[in-house]
């Protein structure tokens, strides 16, 4: 069974059509790159799929239940959880206060007040491990406002990892970022896909980062589905060099 | 296992030099009676800034802590010291009843009301909330049966309170009323330390810090606010009660957008990104209003020249000048 089903979904705000009809299946331990040119549709699509807005039409499924008209906590508290294009952190918090409000949050302690310390202790486990898959346990008390945009982001990728996500999905993980940086962001989904098994939804534009990463593409063009295959199914595609990779040749 | 000792060698000296701070901290507020009169001052007055201190902490609770602009808290201030003046008056002889019926009363009703706003955001929320104090500055103003009307609440007294044997006299004696106001404000600033050092403050900091992150932690945003905001009343509520009983006395004014204003003041002129800053604030603000006040009726210029002039040049407030170098 697929974990992801994204059925015939579109969004209209006012008369602009964002995204027409556009069906997305991923199934577990997938990594699934979602590509296009600007304008596509694709961050209003990633929006749907974690519930920032619901859809006008169609129907989203995770894990064989219905959650179209679930809100975007509620989609978290169910196993989804994301990254922004424009990071979004807590700045003036170190990355293991970062991860800590997100384990804590995933953990369902947003009302806790007391913590028993084998509690306190599990946590902290979890807060250590996240930090350290995401590579960041030489900078964990570090405010995260002052690391690098490399880092800040693979911080953002451990809080995300600290909600125990069943999927994750990444807005242009490697936006603004040089070829250092995007080389060990790639690295580190790499790691989380092939390593971890995490099943993983990007959206990206470097497109040696999704060719090399991805098993599956998924291509979106004026809001509208192109094309859908395997890397190279999608680089032989005509429809696709037309419209997407003819025009940045 | 190094890592772990290589932290906590990083870590305690910070700690215990907190430690020690709070210590200090404490032991200045509990001999207040014995040092206050050697620099000028009377303990009432530094009772006046303790109950003000304890609003503003209360206020910064929701604004420093949860990132929340309430322009309004003089409202729950009010109805805590109206609740507590009515109880005194027609109830109860009971100090600590009365008192717990003004926490009860400005807490409860900033509870149901609160749950109105926790959309709102900004200006928004804060315009809100003005309006909420004035609603309730006006029913005091115009009750004149039950509330006095203009004149404000009075023919009511503090009363003695009895533990056993022992007869705590806060009626006539003014060092035993400061301690009953100290140990009240204890409870509440203990109570807020706890709660911001758990989980649950945890998340207001995180919605402080980026509302959006929050929300796609999986943080109920709104229902963390409304927490935030009825928490934030309780306290602040407290601090009008024990107005209530250093005066012996409830005006309209304590419910007025004045008071309000000087709540947020008092926060933000001492740091409203720490926990204690709003207490020096309050102390700064009573003891300049008590000593320019009897030089000049515009005394408020000068709490508003220094305003200025923290908030331009010390953002962090008058404490964050204090421990420039401090890590937090």
């Amino acid at each position: 069974m697929n974990l992801l089903e994204v059925r015939h979904v579109s969004k209209n705000f006012g008369s602009l059509h964002a995204v027409q009809d556009v069906s997305l299946m991923v199934a577990p331990g997938e990594l699934r790159a979602i590509i296009g040119p600007n304008g596509a549709g694709k961050t209003t699509f990633f929006n749907l799929i974690t519930g920032f807005f619901p859809p006008s039409v169609g129907e989203i499924r995770f894990d064989g239940a219905d959650i179209t008209r679930v809100p975007a906590s509620g989609r978290v508290r169910l196993g989804m959880a994301r990254t922004f294009q424009i990071t979004e952190i807590f700045p003036e918090l170190s990355v293991r206060e970062n991860v800590r409000i997100a384990a804590e949050a995933a953990a369902g302690m947003m009302l806790g007040i007391f913590l028993r310390r084998a509690r306190q202790e599990a946590i902290a486990y979890e807060i250590g491990s996240a930090i350290a898959l995401a590579g960041l346990t030489d900078r964990a008390e570090r405010k995260v406002g002052e690391l690098a945009h490399g880092d800040q982001r693979a911080a953002e990728i451990a809080m995300a990892l600290a909600l125990r996500p069943r999927l994750l999905l990444l807005d242009e993980p490697t936006a603004g970022m040089g070829e250092q940086e995007t080389f060990e962001i790639a690295a580190l989904i790499r790691r989380l896909h092939r390593d971890s098994g995490y099943t993983i939804v990007l959206i990206e534009h470097d497109m040696r980062v999704v060719f090399h990463l991805a098993d599956r593409i998924t291509v979106l063009e004026q809001g509208c589905l192109l094309a859908e295959g395997t890397p190279a199914e999608i680089a032989a595609n005509e429809a696709v060099q037309a419209a997407y990779l003819g025009q940045s040749a | 296992m190094s890592e772990a000792t290589a932290l906590g060698a990083a870590t305690t000296p910070v700690l215990s030099r907190q430690r020690l701070g709070l210590a200090a901290l404490w032991l200045v507020l509990i001999l207040v009676p014995f040092w206050v009169p050697f620099v000028g001052g009377y303990t009432q007055l530094a009772g006046r800034a303790l109950v003000l201190g304890l609003a503003a902490m209360a206020l910064n609770f929701l604004l420093g802590f949860t990132g929340v602009m309430s322009f309004g808290h003089a409202a729950w201030f009010g109805l805590g010291a109206y609740g507590t003046g009515l109880m005194l008056r027609y109830v109860t002889s009971s100090t600590l009843l009365a008192t717990a019926a003004g926490v009860l009363l400005g807490g409860v009703l900033g509870t149901l009301l609160g749950r109105l706003l926790v959309r709102r955001r900004g200006v928004y929320f804060a315009m809100i909330t003005i309006a909420f104090g004035q609603i309730f500055f006006y029913i005091a103003y115009r009750w004149n049966s039950l509330t006095g009307g203009d004149d404000g609440l009075r023919g009511f007294q503090r009363q003695p309170i009895g533990f056993g044997r022992l007869l705590l006299d806060i009626q006539g004696n003014d060092i035993a009323l400061y301690y009953y106001l100290l140990f009240v404000f204890a409870i509440c600033v203990g109570l807020m330390g706890l709660l911001l050092g758990s989980p649950f403050g945890r998340t207001l900091i995180a919605i402080r810090e980026n509302e959006r992150r929050a929300r796609f932690l999986g943080i109920d945003v709104e229902r963390q606010i409304w927490l935030s905001f009825s928490l934030s009343c309780f306290f602040c509520s407290a601090a009008g009660a024990l107005y209530a009983l250093l005066n012996n006395f409830a005006d309209p004014m304590t419910l007025h957008y004045t008071l309000s204003g000087e709540i947020v003041i008092m926060a933000v002129m001492g740091g409203m990104r720490s926990f204690w800053g709003p207490l020096l604030g309050a102390a700064v603000f009573v003891v300049l209003q008590d000593y320019v006040s009897s030089m000049t009726v515009n005394w408020m210029s000068f709490i508003g020249l220094l305003f200025v002039l923290v908030v331009l040049f010390a953002p962090r407030g008058l404490l964050g000048v204090l421990q420039r170098e401090t890590p937090r």
